[in-house]
């Protein structure tokens, strides 16, 4: 009926974050830029990894929420559970539908969005220790290079 | 059937992109992300429904098919969209300036 709303309310409010995020790692960034005056090709790596991943990974769970709710909505379009006209969802112009409706969204919707949000944590974990695993040998080899 | 449609595709962007990395010139990953996004969520809906009212875990008939390929192509515009945005080859900001 509506369910795919509660993955588009998870999907602004994460868009919302992805943004914060996103702005802060680019001010600390350029604060560390200018205190040290010059941009070592380590600390902005450093930066990168600890930062900018961050609002990267944000944008995958962004991207599966905002892309699952437009397919979904055109489903709910298909089924003509949702209209161009409003109020929009069929449920809403009968009284009796919207206690299934409100339900629906709370079984329906609410297991969509923590499924995604699920799997897009398995995917960071996944991503987190394949780049600790990379981090380690690349820092033997700064060693002794270093050293060298 | 559009949720065997949609992970179908959902596989094939991926191994697409999988093909393509490191680099994601053509942001496939957005592709497998919107098509990866949907069939979870239709996943949901096809265990909670099959646990709730039984039933065919699958509907298989022509009507079905239709609504899965509408989704694949509503997939695939987006991407679309979001790729010429972005112009990644500047082939948009080359013809414009023409």
């Amino acid at each position: 009926m509506a369910c795919f709303l509660v993955p588009v309310g998870e999907a602004v409010v994460t868009t919302v974050v992805q943004k914060v995020v996103e702005r802060r790692e680019k001010k600390v960034g350029g604060e560390r830029i200018e205190n040290t005056g010059v941009v070592k090709k380590d600390s902005g790596e450093k930066t990168e990894n600890a930062g900018v991943k961050w609002s990267q990974r944000l944008g995958w769970l962004n991207k599966m929420l905002w892309g699952g709710a437009i397919l979904l909505a055109l489903e709910h379009v298909w089924h003509g559970e949702v209209v161009p006209w409003p109020p929009f969802l069929t449920a809403m112009e009968t009284p009796g539908e919207v206690g299934p409706m409100l339900h629906e969204m709370a079984t329906y919707g609410v297991a969509m969005a923590v499924a995604v949000t699920v799997v897009w944590a398995i995917i960071v974990v996944i991503a987190e220790l394949r780049a600790k695993a990379k981090a380690l040998p690349g820092e033997e080899v700064q060693a002794v290079g270093g050293g060298a | 059937m559009w949720f065997l449609l949609t992970a179908l595709a959902a596989i094939i962007a991926t191994a697409l992109w999988y093909v393509n990395s490191p680099g994601d010139k053509y942001k496939l990953s957005l592709l497998s992300f919107i098509y990866w996004g949907a069939a979870i969520m239709w996943l949901v809906d096809h265990v909670i429904a099959y646990v709730q009212e039984g039933g065919a875990f699958f509907e298989i008939n022509a009507e079905a098919t239709g609504l899965g390929f509408s989704v694949l192509l509503l997939g695939l515009f987006v991407w679309l969209v979001v790729l010429l945005v972005s112009d990644p080859k500047r082939v948009l900001k080359r013809v414009l300036k023409k």
